[in-house]
């Protein structure tokens, strides 16, 4: 036994557990670290390791645990994003007749990753009924469209109307179709209890193993929550122009939805990274005037809200955002990790290193493509020219691809303890 | 052009849908000629790409701008039967895809949108296209240019297999081939053996300029 009361494995993972988060919380701090930390993130990287298909890993929750552990422990990362909860969906996405994604067995092929369907979801005159009740649009008018078991909501009364002299609304339930809704929707929420089970068990078993969680909650930039999820990509660029007032309003009822819903998913967890991955706001998919106007200011308040709340968020800045950086520089120091996808992340560190952790970015061409000596070549320039002074984590530009080579992989997390200390 | 026909041109290239509306409607309503207001709309267009590769457009603009142009030729098109067509001087053909696994058209569509507004006939196979869909319908149209389109990191793949059964029919020499979408760069050029990779549709547009001689 140790000096802690555990047995002397516990206690070294214990010991292991500390100093990982350490590290992270420096990075994040703009601290120094003992050395650069790497966090594992990948969507289906598991099922090409592992030899597995890609549907498996989409419904098999007990294989998909046990090869990452597999992974983990032959990668030792700091932290480790748990794949469950990005892509465990197949078993109740299905339950629910989910709608705005094709996955595998399901309108894509088996070994393919799920693809998002881009459409107009909600219907431009339909702001105004959004900005007068946002929770009752999406449950009763959104939620319809996206998912069959949700359809015969769009027939429930307005809840304000159920007093005593008003019950006859009560018998909008009383129909074969809304009890049916209710008991599917039950089948496809105890699944959801299932999935997110095993990702908690998950969790505890990292930690027991020595690794702390490298994000939990995920949510969208305001605008990117209308873009990707309600209007489509080429619906809100048109709303720029035709209906930016209504946007404007929209998304100002969004930001404490976002903040709250957030902050209740990351709820007690010891893990405070929330993932915030952003889709529409990049160089080219608007000018740097519009991302002044409809992008930043929304998503910089759903950033403070977050850290107010004492999480720390993680934004991935997909794409190139070079022209973005002087803007996104304002925000509290050292509390937050921006992720950058193909921004040169050595001018970012010029521009946003004295004010936010960076993390990033090896291609994924590379991963995919090149050999290790590429990958340990490029990781070392990373850590040599942005990570020596902390406020750095080393990753893939989207984490590891799905059909990374696995020594190319090996060598990007051989590097930090090669050139990272 | 007729110089009235300038207040159209200046609309649609300052992005202002309703004068540009109520103009082509009055326009018709007096007996315009419906030919010269797609004159006008594709002179509007050429102003409209200039500005999107000066950097003073972004992507919104271009979906504005074409979307104007659909409601446009949606009141104008069907008052040219009989009158001179519309001109068909394309300046070449391109074939152009979402490689096979990879649902993803948003890309792929901009570029279809600034190709033929540049004036080249793009022949579009869609979304998860096979190997050999391509294959025939290379085969059979014989396109200067092939661009190959893909967001998810599968299309790295699947972008090889497509390039690779041209080789190996026979075909591939006859043409240039660019890549682009997602994470595509120098890498998963010389990876897949395609010609260029571009990194917005302008770039398309400029590598189709430099491929096929005008």
């Amino acid at each position: 036994m140790s000096e802690t009361g555990l047995p002397e494995a516990a206690a070294e993972n214990l010991q292991n557990f500390k100093e990982r988060q350490q590290r992270i919380d420096d990075a994040i701090a703009l601290r120094r670290p003992d050395r650069v930390p790497i966090i594992y993130y990948t969507m289906f990287w598991h099922a090409t390791y592992a030899g597995i298909t890609f549907k498996e890993a989409m419904y098999n929750y007990a294989k998909v645990s046990e090869i990452t552990r597999k992974i983990v422990l032959e990668l030792q990362p700091d932290a480790v994003a748990a794949p469950h909860r990005a892509t465990l969906l197949g078993p109740t996405m299905e339950l629910m007749g989910y709608q705005q994604l094709r996955w595998p067995g399901h309108g894509v092929g088996d070994n393919y990753s799920y693809q998002y369907i881009d459409r107009e979801y909600m219907k431009p005159e339909e702001y105004d009924d959004y900005i007068e009740d946002p929770g009752w649009f999406y449950f009763t008018r959104y939620l319809p469209r996206i998912a069959e078991a949700f359809a015969p909501m769009s027939q429930l009364p307005q809840p304000a109307s159920m007093q005593h002299t008003r019950l006859v609304y009560l018998t909008r339930f009383f129909t074969e179709e809304m009890a049916a809704a209710f008991s599917q929707l039950a089948k496809a929420g105890r699944e959801a209890q299932i999935a997110f089970d095993s990702a908690a068990t998950f969790q505890t078993e990292m930690a027991e193993l020595g690794f702390p969680m490298g994000q939990m909650a995920t949510g969208p930039a305001p605008y990117d929550y209308f873009a990707d999820n309600m209007r489509g990509s080429k619906g809100i660029m048109l709303d720029l122009f035709r209906r930016k007032d209504k946007l404007l309003a929209a998304m100002e009822r969004a930001i404490p939805i976002i903040i709250k819903g957030l902050i209740e998913m990351a709820g007690q967890n010891p893990c405070k990274i929330v993932f915030l991955p952003m889709h529409w706001g990049l160089d080219g998919f608007m000018s740097p005037d519009q991302f002044k106007v409809f992008f930043w200011p929304q998503l910089r308040r759903v950033l403070i809200g977050l850290i107010d709340a004492g999480l720390v968020p993680l934004v991935l800045w997909e794409g190139d955002c070079t022209s973005r950086l002087e803007i996104i520089a304002d925000i509290p120091v050292g509390k937050a990790i921006y992720w950058f996808e193909r921004t040169d992340l050595f001018h970012a560190k010029k521009v946003l290193g004295d004010v936010v952790c960076l993390r990033g970015n090896v291609p994924a061409s590379m991963l995919n493509t090149g050999t290790p000596e590429d990958v340990r070549d490029y990781c070392r320039k990373l850590i040599e020219g942005v990570g020596k002074d902390g406020g750095f984590i080393l990753d893939g530009g989207i984490g590891i691809p799905d059909e990374a080579r696995l020594e190319n992989v090996k060598a990007m997390f051989q590097a930090v303890h090669e050139f990272g200390a | 052009m007729l110089a009235v026909l300038e207040e159209l041109v200046h609309a649609i290239a300052d992005m202002e849908e309703e004068t540009a509306l109520n103009f082509v409607h009055r326009f018709v309503a007096d007996s315009g000629d419906p030919q010269q207001v797609l004159d006008a709309c594709r002179e509007a267009m050429d102003i409209v790409g200039r500005r999107f590769e000066e950097g003073e457009y972004f992507l919104p603009e271009l979906m504005l701008a074409g979307d104007l142009l659909e409601q446009i030729s949606a009141i104008v098109k069907p008052l040219l039967i009989g009158s001179s067509q519309e001109s068909n001087k394309t300046v070449g053909t391109v074939l152009i895809g979402t490689v096979h696994g990879d649902l993803h058209d948003i890309g792929k569509n901009i570029v279809v949108f600034m190709l033929e507004v540049n004036g080249y006939e793009v022949v579009d196979l869609g979304i998860d296209v096979s190997v050999e869909d391509f294959v025939d319908k290379v085969r059979e149209i014989k396109p200067p240019v092939l661009a190959l389109s893909g967001f998810l990191t599968l299309a790295f793949d699947s972008m090889k297999e497509t390039i690779d059964a041209l080789s190996e029919a026979g075909l591939r020499d006859s043409m240039k081939i660019m890549i682009g979408g997602g994470q595509v760069d120098e890498a998963v050029r010389t990876y897949t053996n395609a010609d260029a990779f571009g990194l917005n549709a302008m770039d398309a547009v400029s590598l189709c300029r430099k491929w096929i001689a005008a």
